[in-house]
């Protein structure tokens, strides 16, 4: 396989060629589903349309820019958050099946914002502090708990189940117990939805989610030699515990920032990072191949959503579980067949 | 100095006594609070006040159906950890029950659902499709076959949740069925259901003797004279029908068949006919328990009871996997 070194001053990077080809492959099917999903509504919209509508001119300025746009926004940001957030933790704890939404980050997240919702009615910014507390919060526990095992492992992947079971219960208690108005508003994001996401729900997370794939973009490169082991990285001058705790900042906040405006969208985090990895017959698993896999997974799935119960339109979390779900068994058949 | 039998006995009938207390507290609490000596004037001497007539029509059968639901999970559990040897296995975490709601919110969609005893075909049909497919995917470790059946839970939940949105008049029945209950059903026919538990605790009882050889290992269990492969597929059988009839009763309730068989394992020691005796008492007393809690827990309104199961079992879950998951790995 052939490779090319992209030079930038002083520093240069080393890129498969063939990750190149899929990331440009990616982004071109990304680039045709955002026009699909603009087009796609109540009434069809020719791209022509959309265009102009874009521009600012024509009929459907206002169902296209301010109805669709924030929703395929929201499919595209969040997807490569989540696709990144995923591909941290299967390299943190070295397993495909270590993926964030698996081990019950997401469910810690929504708690932190079901918490915010129901006792201080807050806000976009308290609702994204909420639940990146929540979902630290969980990670900790987590932690915690599986110690004496390492990271590594189904242990930690089946405490998260166990950790996960508890916390789900928790949040239905919570919905339960809050007043009806607040209960339906939780509800309504209790499978993961784009129902209803405006642009007014939109700058907060953007900006957050922005800000961490921009600092995860200058920690790749360490993040790939840790994978190669800890004496590896060590004398490669990585410096371990910082780089740990740097991506589990950055893959929990991810996953919290996409709960508290999103719900709880499961298993898009699970299977880009592979899927991705995959594409771009890469060793480990890369972030960027994964960042743009979960975006099309989410755009797509999203789309699903609207299409499968026309002119209902079912939370995305509903397809991403059952077609996610059917991945992780799969992984695991795999696996069997292996030995 | 006791003999062990004698003093097994006595820890029998001590669970008995708990379990009829138990139940006559949890036949007091909800709503409207009745005193428990009240609950036994009920019971024994009927005077047609309001009280009793709560005690009678509502609270006794609620409780009857969770002493059932509560045997069916508790001895189901001691029955799959027992033949897959795994201390971290159970019908809903596996899936089973997750198997038997789905066959049942399915054939609701197909109109299948003609009468109780067709539902119950469908409960049974899915939690036997669930556990052969999970088995046959997670058999190499415990921790992998815990992860199949989380995973094939979370599919057959999320087509189940979309087939609800599909046509939601007819499903609205049916939405118990996503997160275990018991409240309302005792209005429901369960007879039959309750009925099905009830032998096919029996037959677990029965099958627990040569179990116990099975669980030695299959050499030891031919030599000791019992017929491996039927004594498997008996107790299959007997794992279907308890998980299958108690989600057709109350819905998928998770962590009960965890929690019964590990609580029991040093009282037991190693004997599967006293695991199985005692699971069927210690399951319904956690069962009431749970149901208790999903009424206190709200100011108004229920709980449903799986919530109530999950709060407790995901700790033994976490537990059970650092006290036995390690060797596994």
């Amino acid at each position: 396989m052939s490779a090319l070194a992209l030079r930038a001053g002083r520093r240069a990077i080393l890129v498969e060629r063939r990750t190149l080809t899929a990331s440009a492959a990616l982004l071109t099917a990304l680039a045709g589903l955002a026009l699909l999903g603009l087009c796609h509504g109540a009434s069809w919209a020719t791209p022509g349309e959309v265009l102009a509508a874009l521009g600012g001119s024509g009929d459907s300025v206002v169902v296209i820019r301010d109805w669709r746009l924030p929703r395929v926004l929201a499919g595209l940001i969040f997807g490569l958050a989540l696709g990144v957030a995923g591909a941290i933790f299967q390299n943190l704890t070295r397993n495909p099946m270590g993926s964030p939404d698996v081990i019950g980050l997401d469910a810690g997240a929504y708690t932190g914002a079901l918490v915010v919702i129901t006792v201080f009615a807050g806000g976009p910014l308290l609702l994204a502090a909420g639940s990146v507390a929540g979902g630290l919060a969980v990670a900790t526990a987590i932690y915690l708990l599986s110690s004496g095992g390492g990271l590594s492992g189904l242990r930690l992947v089946v405490i998260g189940i166990a950790v996960s079971a508890i916390v789900t219960a928790l949040n239905s208690w919570i919905v339960l117990r809050a007043e009806l108005e607040v209960a339906m508003a939780a509800a309504g994001w209790h499978a993961g939805s784009l129902n209803g996401v405006d642009w007014a729900d939109l700058p907060v997370p953007f900006v957050i989610i922005g800000t961490l794939l921009v600092v995860m973009a200058g920690s790749a490169h360490a993040m790939h030699q840790a994978t190669l082991g800890d004496s590896v990285a060590a004398a490669t001058g990585v410096g371990l515990r910082r780089l740990r705790l740097l991506m589990v900042v950055v893959g929990v906040g991810c996953t919290a920032t996409v709960t508290s405006v999103a719900g709880p969208i499961v298993f898009i985090a699970l299977a880009a990072p592979q899927i991705g990895r995959r594409l771009a017959g890469a060793a480990g698993v890369p972030l960027l191949p994964a960042a743009l896999t979960g975006a099309l997974l989410l755009m797509g799935a999203d789309l699903a959503a609207q299409l499968l119960l026309a002119p209902e339109s079912l939370p995305v979390g509903v397809v991403t579980t059952a077609i996610g779900g059917c991945y992780l068994i799969w992984l695991l058949a795999k696996e069997v067949r292996r030995r | 100095m006791i003999s062990p039998e004698i003093s097994r006995t006595l820890v029998l009938v001590a669970g008995l006594a708990a379990l009829a207390a138990v139940a006559v507290v949890s036949v007091g609490i909800g709503a409207h609070g009745v005193a428990p000596a009240e609950v036994v004037r009920a019971l024994v001497a009927f005077d047609g006040s309001g009280d009793h007539t709560i005690v009678r029509d509502i609270r006794l059968p609620r409780a009857v159906v969770g002493i059932g639901v509560g045997a069916a999970l508790g001895v189901a559990g001691v029955l799959v950890q027992t033949l897959s040897r795994n201390p971290l296995a159970e019908p809903g975490i596996l899936g089973v029950t997750a198997g038997a709601g789905f066959a049942m919110t399915l054939g609701a969609a197909l109109g299948l659902n003609v009468s109780s005893s067709a539902e119950l075909v469908l409960a049974g049909a899915g939690a036997a499709l669930a556990a052969v497919l999970v088995y046959s995917v997670g058999r190499t470790s415990p921790l992998r076959l815990v992860l199949t059946g989380v995973a094939l839970s979370a599919v057959l939940a999320g087509i189940s949740l979309g087939l609800r949105l599909m046509v939601p008049d007819v499903f609205d029945r049916f939405r118990f069925w996503s997160v275990g209950s018991l409240a309302g059903r005792e209005k429901d026919p369960v007879l039959l259901p309750l009925l099905l538990i009830g032998l096919a605790v029996v037959a677990a009882l029965l099958l627990a003797r040569p179990l116990n050889a099975v669980a030695l290992g299959e050499n030891v269990a031919r030599t000791l004279g019992a017929n491996v492969s039927r004594v498997r597929l008996a107790a299959l059988a007997c794992i279907t029908v308890l998980a299958g009839a108690a989600t057709a009763v109350a819905g998928p309730i998770l962590f009960v068949g965890l929690m019964v068989p590990l609580a029991l394992r040093p009282l037991a020691k190693s004997s599967v006919p006293w695991l199985t005796a005692y699971a069927a008492v210690l399951g319904p007393i956690l069962m009431l328990v749970s149901d208790m809690g999903s009424r206190v827990l709200l100011p108004t309104g229920e709980v449903p009871v799986a919530i109530v199961t999950a709060f407790f079992g995901g700790p033994v879950l976490i537990w059970a996997v650092r006290r036995y998951g390690a060797g596994t790995l």
